[in-house]
């Protein structure tokens, strides 16, 4: 269906982040217009859904343009379903920021850049076009920047200088692949890009990897897999708690969705390419847990375990190895069943996380305990989402890490199964650590700070809501898991994605017709370069 | 002409990764400066820019064959402006972190690491 209503979210998401700039005087004005804000954004990212699950693809042309000329918008149901759960972290984080406990909500800018930072992801999850995913990857970025340096702070500003520049050289790799893509294809759409790489990939396979291995570089510096992730742990446990929460829930795992996206719908499928990503995802998954076994810092931890669980979301992807249809279906069900698990498992964690910090002042273990007799309310949510992304039964991780298993069991894939069970084993390890310092262990000397009565609704309420769904989702998988294998079934029709969006024009190869007449482009010379290599 | 551009990307991208390298701060803004310049100018050299005539026509005319390809130089554009904003936003953060921690030295900025 071609509709421009796939603006909605996007627009509103502007908007939101232009009144709360207005309102930069009066923090009560731009709290309340917040809420408002991240209400209607959730209900039009619910519409932008409801309108998914009727057409299964919506298409929009911007200023009318056809498709390869203009930037067209698509959503498809896994491009809906993250857009939703945008809406509701962004609702959820958004009430938990109104408790300011540690400067966020005072500051002035944080409400434009949390806008800023919603409106970056939602236009990457809906946008049809590989130009356009790079601006709106710097818009979240450049969102993403001012949030982490909000506080000033000594740590925080030496996090942000690994996050920048990391990022910073993420974006330079995506940019210059871009640059190769479009002077290969002579085109951005991804829908007619996915067209002309299969005409290019039968002539030049070694352009078609190199191409592919620039994008996976820099989809994996910002998704954090294994020897790109070094900028998260670094920063992610400096800023304040909502900005760690938002993070957590959304920046890498617009990542790993850019990841599906272009190695699906882009690229012809590369078995080269999903070996390389198998053996990432296993090492990822391995170290990550690793790294938040040897830490004792309640944030710390939980960052690295980000890591760890990229790894788990990842493998779907490395498993379309596997030339069984039914296989690869199973595979890319149980990485978004797993993505949107993990969404609310690990912001629910850091949200504890902060209410530990905000009742004690301290996130470091060895200064905390004797919890479960002070605040056993928080002990119970902290067991609830511990659980679940260790994957203990009845809570949603079980079932997320069970498909996942099963699908590498079903491939025959041994080895991956069992480095999957052995990390999600260290992972209840490193949960019980802080379940053991934080909650269990007697230490007198913890004082207790109270927290004003309507400050306590917007602590608590985000944590309850994360914690029904993640036992709503345990004891009924069945939902969530058809609606994803349904999109996993859409994102692997590459050619309904290509019908949908209906790029005019027959692809054809220009520059192999130049080529041929002696002219020096660069893909022939980088054709020559490679086979070189070769 | 295609080659004195491709050896200039080349340099440009050999001297941003050695400026990263370094263990100065200021160097390391340097070579995310050089790092944009190198991405512009290799988006530049992707579009065939031997082709010069402008691709601006009246509606009963056909399409010069050496007309020039306007995506790219559209596409540097977006790159230039963007990288412009993210440049002046890391400058002043290196500018307050060297207020915040005293040195330029990357290896000393080991405190959240630990």
């Amino acid at each position: 269906m071609i509709t421009n209503a796939l603006i909605i979210p996007i627009a509103s998401c502007l908007l939101n982040m232009a009144i709360s700039m207005v309102f930069a005087k009066d923090i009560r004005y731009q709290k309340i217009s917040t809420l408002i804000g991240l209400g209607v954004f959730l209900l039009s990212s619910l519409y932008v859904f409801s309108l998914v699950a009727e057409h299964t693809r919506v298409v929009a042309y911007l200023g009318s343009w056809r498709a390869p000329f203009g930037i067209s918008l698509v959503a498809d149901r896994l491009s809906a379903l993250m857009l939703l759960v945008t809406g509701l972290m962004g609702l959820l984080v958004g009430i938990y920021s109104l408790f300011d406990f540690d400067g966020v909500g005072d500051s002035v800018a944080f409400y434009p850049s949390f806008h800023a930072l919603l409106l970056g992801v939602s236009g990457a999850f809906l946008t049809g076009d590989m130009f356009n995913l790079y601006v709106w990857f710097e818009v979240m970025l450049l969102a993403s920047f001012v949030l982490l340096t909000l506080t000033k702070s000594k740590h925080c500003l030496e996090g942000a200088l690994k996050y920048v520049s990391l990022n910073l050289v993420s974006s330079a790799i995506f940019l210059s692949a871009l640059g190769i893509l479009y002077s290969v294809c002579q085109s951005l759409n991804m829908a007619d890009l996915y067209q002309r790489l299969s005409l290019v990939e039968a002539e030049q396979p070694y352009l078609i990897l190199i191409m592919a291995f620039m994008f996976l570089v820099s989809f994996g510096i910002k998704a954090g897999l294994f020897p790109l992730f070094f900028w998260l742990p670094a920063s992610y446990h400096t800023p304040p708690t909502a900005v760690t929460a938002i993070f957590s829930a959304l920046l890498t795992k617009v990542g790993v969705y850019c990841l599906f996206r272009v190695f699906i719908n882009v690229f012809p499928a590369n078995d080269t390419i999903y070996t390389v990503v198998l053996v990432l995802a296993c090492l990822t998954m391995i170290l990550g847990v690793l790294g938040a076994v040897s830490k004792f810092e309640v944030r710390k931890i939980l960052s690295f375990h980000i890591i760890s669980q990229i790894g788990y979301l990842v493998l779907g992807l490395g498993l379309l190895l596997s030339n069984d249809y039914e296989i690869a279906v199973a595979a890319v069900a149980a990485s978004i069943f797993y993505m949107i698990h993990n969404i609310f498992a690990k912001t629910s964690l850091f949200l504890v996380g902060g209410a530990i910090k905000a009742k004690t002042s301290t996130n470091e273990l060895a200064s905390l305990g004797s919890m479960i007799k002070l605040s056993p309310f928080l002990a119970v949510l902290f067991l609830i989402s511990a659980f679940s992304l260790a994957g203990i039964p009845p809570f949603s991780g079980f079932w997320a890490k069970l498909n996942t298993v099963f699908v590498s069991v079903q491939g025959e894939f041994w080895l991956v199964a069992f480095l999957a069970l052995a990390a999600s084993i260290l992972t209840l390890l490193s949960m019980m650590k802080i379940w053991n310092e934080v909650f269990w262990k007697k230490n007198d000397e913890v004082e207790i700070l109270e927290i004003a009565k309507k400050n306590r609704l917007f602590l608590y309420s985000p944590i309850i809501v994360l914690a029904v769904l993640l036992i709503v989702v345990g004891l009924q998988p069945s939902y969530l898991y058809d609606y994803s294998k349904q999109a996993a079934k859409d994102l692997l029709d590459r050619q309904a994605y290509v019908e949908a969006v209906a790029p005019i024009g027959k692809p054809s190869i220009t520059h192999s017709a130049e080529s041929s007449e002696g002219e020096l482009t660069i893909s022939s010379v980088l054709e020559k370069i490679t086979q070189y290599l070769y | 002409m295609f080659w004195l551009m491709a050896i200039i990307v080349g340099c440009l991208f050999t001297g941003a990764v050695y400026l990263l390298q370094r263990r100065s701060s200021v160097k390391l803004i340097f070579g995310l400066l050089l790092l944009g310049h190198a991405c512009s100018l290799l988006i530049f050299v992707s579009s065939d820019f031997a082709k010069s005539a402008p691709p601006i026509i009246k509606h009963t005319q056909s399409l010069p064959t050496n007309s020039a390809d306007p995506v790219p130089q559209a596409l540097i554009l977006t790159a230039i402006v963007i990288s412009f904003a993210v440049q002046a936003f890391v400058a002043v953060l290196f500018k307050v972190n060297y207020k915040a921690i005293k040195t330029d030295d990357i290896d000393e900025m080991r405190s959240t690491e630990s």
